[in-house]
């Protein structure tokens, strides 16, 4: 893009942009929000989504941690229970796991565990998925798991637009919400007005109407799901593709009124099948609108294996395009 | 309170004497009466904050029994000089994190034993809306942070607590409590090197009563000598005899003053023993009942009765405060008895900030 014409096209920025003027609009406008997190300031962030922002915020504000994932973790609890903003960077879900005890033992339990004293108002970012060939223990998509815990918020943001608008919703709120970054998706390009389509907390978002069938997804699988859409047009297939957004709570009424339309389900969900995400959404169509379906509910998840190394185990490990095409046509068949 | 003058009305008739034979040194001896007055005063202070946990305690025993509290409840008897005497060295603004073990740390922080005691009896009255029982006591008004029941849970909290003072610059304290056992977790070797390397206002205080659960120091630490293992952090680290109060307090002063000037954390190591089981669950058969017997002949409500004793206070004086201190505790569990039970229609609330009640 040139500096010509910025004036007259909507802006262009990419999804890890977007995130990063997020996180300068909330640490300028507030000073009690501050960053932490492992390299979130002199290497500018593992993803380069904080680089700048400790040459205007200074050392105080972004702060470089040490490799203790429960000590930062359980710090920016202790800071949000005193009245501070924390932004927590994990850098990634697969490093999560060694902080899994605060997360889940003190964020999601302290206000209702006090009787209502302590809230948490901490926001927690972290990369997560596959895709990007580094293997089983770097691969991890657990966002099913964080979704199983009641006392926090699990938001999924799959556009740029999204990823500038969300976390001023989460430090909005007065409870621990954790933002899911896919890795795949910090170079994805897009229009990020925050004035378009701000982030409304526990509501999913229909990003292709469509007639014939309803694919129900988030994040990473979000673009795959519109490629799949787009395929499917060509073969006469009308695919509804609902963003969720938010993975805690779920958007019932969006996902209801959509397949009560197209009376066809398919969930893609990068996790493991068993006890996934695609799992509870599952149930709950067959809960809520059973009579409405034509057709079981479909659904494209990872092969139960740890994520390989080679690309093209890898690719037959995740939920690819093609597997969502097919899911759809059998559905509709 | 008569008990409480009679070290004054002596002081008085000291002065007396001294005003008689010289003018002038009347006014030194005046102050040195009027310091040896406040210190007996503040002596009877721990000796009733001590005496409040200890039979507040037995008395937990005894509802536990009756099954009037149910759940996990682990006792302090034994290790109160340790929360009584650091909580002299704190203020109403500092922040205190304790663990699962933890009815004398609220009680020693000023959490009434009322609020306490129906928490327990998981009434709505409870200092946590009974939804947290024993080992989860909470007090926001007065800054006491739980009751945290992972061990070493607690740690990274009181490190947030403490960095927020820090950014703010706000000059409070947060003092966190946790065990020998904590010591062998990750959280605290995290913590540790994060806090001094934040220069966190952190008073780590670790109650080394010499056993995690039923295993003895010895068979869960290579090295023994856990202030020596904190002093490798870089943060100054001291033990201190855990049970006698006076020693505690005086540790934690210096503690609490060197953290307060901004010298970031400080270690104390409370050396301290339990009498009681690790919960009421334990059948205590990993130590020797000779073990637990030296250890009490080292009593720390004994040992301060004594010192009050020696200290001219009348036969009498100490039973007067345990009276008081009953009294109290009557009150605690009448009102225990008393107090409504949560509606199961509530059942949610406080799951989000959303489900609060407005």
């Amino acid at each position: 893009m040139t500096a010509g014409s910025a004036a007259t096209k909507p802006q262009q920025t990419t999804y890890r942009e977007a995130m990063r003027e997020a996180m300068r609009e909330a640490l300028r406008a507030d000073e009690r929000v501050f960053l932490m997190g492992e390299d979130v300031g002199r290497y500018g962030g593992c993803f380069g989504v904080s680089l700048g922002l400790l040459e205007e915020f200074g050392p105080e504000r972004i702060r470089d941690t040490p490799l203790s994932e429960s000590a930062f973790v359980g710090a920016g609890i202790g800071a949000a229970v005193a009245g501070m903003r924390p932004i927590v960077e994990i850098m990634t879900v697969n490093f999560s796991l060694l902080a899994l005890d605060q997360i889940l033992n003190n964020a999601a339990t302290l206000l209702h565990m006090s009787g209502g004293q302590l809230a948490v108002p901490l926001v927690i970012r972290m990369t997560t998925g596959a895709g990007r060939q580094v293997a089983a223990q770097h691969s991890h998509s657990l966002e099913g798991w964080y979704a199983h815990i009641p006392g926090i918020r699990v938001l999924a943001p799959a556009t740029v637009a999204d990823a500038r608008t969300v976390l001023a919703a989460a430090l909005a709120d007065p409870d621990p919400v954790l933002i899911f970054e896919h890795g795949s998706l910090y170079n994805l390009s897009g229009d990020p007005d925050p004035g378009a389509d701000p982030v409304d907390l526990g509501r999913a978002a229909i990003r292709r109407p469509g007639t014939d069938a309803t694919i129900v997804t988030f994040g990473g699988c979000l673009p795959k799901a519109l490629e799949a859409a787009e395929e499917l047009a060509r073969l006469d297939v009308s695919a509804e593709v609902i963003d969720l957004r938010s993975l805690r709570p779920l958007d019932d009424a969006a996902i209801m009124s959509s397949v009560a339309r197209t009376h066809h389900a398919v969930v893609v969900d990068e996790a493991w099948r068993t006890g996934s995400l695609a799992a509870e959404i599952s149930a709950r169509i067959t809960e809520q609108v059973f009579y409405e379906l034509d057709a079981p509910v479909e659904r494209v998840c990872s092969a139960e294996v740890p994520i390989p190394y080679a690309r093209q185990l890898e690719e037959a490990a995740l939920p690819q395009t093609a597997d969502i095409v097919a899911a759809v046509q059998k559905a509709v068949s | 309170m008569k008990a409480d003058r009679t070290p004054t009305a002596r002081g008085t008739s000291r002065s007396r004497q001294a005003r008689t034979a010289h003018r002038r040194p009347s006014v030194a001896t005046k102050q040195k009466a009027a310091a040896a007055d406040a210190e007996t005063g503040h002596r009877r202070e721990l000796l009733r904050q001590m005496l409040l946990i200890r039979r507040f305690e037995d008395r937990c025993v005894e509802l536990y029994s009756a099954a009037k509290i149910r759940g996990f409840v682990h006792l302090y008897i034994g290790e109160e000089a340790v929360a009584v005497g650091v909580n002299q060295a704190l203020t109403d603004q500092d922040a205190v994190v304790a663990t699962y073990r933890e009815h004398g740390h609220a009680l020693a922080r000023g959490v009434s034993a009322g609020s306490i005691m129906a928490e327990m009896y998981g009434r709505s009255t409870g200092c946590s809306g009974g939804r947290g029982g024993s080992m989860h006591l909470f007090d926001a008004s007065r800054r006491f942070y739980g009751g945290n029941a992972i061990v070493g849970g607690g740690i990274p909290l009181a490190c947030g607590l403490a960095l927020a003072d820090r950014m703010r610059g706000d000059g409070r304290v947060t003092c966190c409590f946790f065990g020998d056992g904590a010591f062998a977790e990750g959280e605290f070797h995290e913590v540790a090197n994060l806090a001094v390397l934040w220069r966190l206002p952190l008073l780590l205080v670790c109650e080394n009563n010499r056993y995690a659960m039923g295993t003895a120091l010895s068979r869960e630490h290579a090295q023994t000598d856990l202030a020596l293992r904190a002093a490798s952090y870089g943060m100054p680290a001291w033990p201190v005899d855990g049970m006698d109060v006076l020693a505690v307090e005086a540790a934690a002063r210096r503690a609490a003053e060197a953290v307060r000037a901004g010298g970031g954390p400080y270690f104390l190591e409370a050396l301290t023993y339990r009498y009681r089981a690790h919960s009421m669950y334990d059948p205590d058969r990993y130590r020797d009942k000779d073990e637990i017997e030296r250890w009490k002949s080292r009593d720390p409500v004994d040992a301060l009765a004594a010192v009050l004793r020696a200290g001219g206070e009348p036969e009498g004086g100490v039973d007067e405060i345990a009276k008081a201190v009953d009294a109290e505790i009557d009150d605690a569990v009448q009102s225990a008895e008393q107090a409504p039970y949560e509606p199961v229609e509530n059942l949610l609330r406080y799951v989000t900030s959303a489900t609060e009640p407005s």
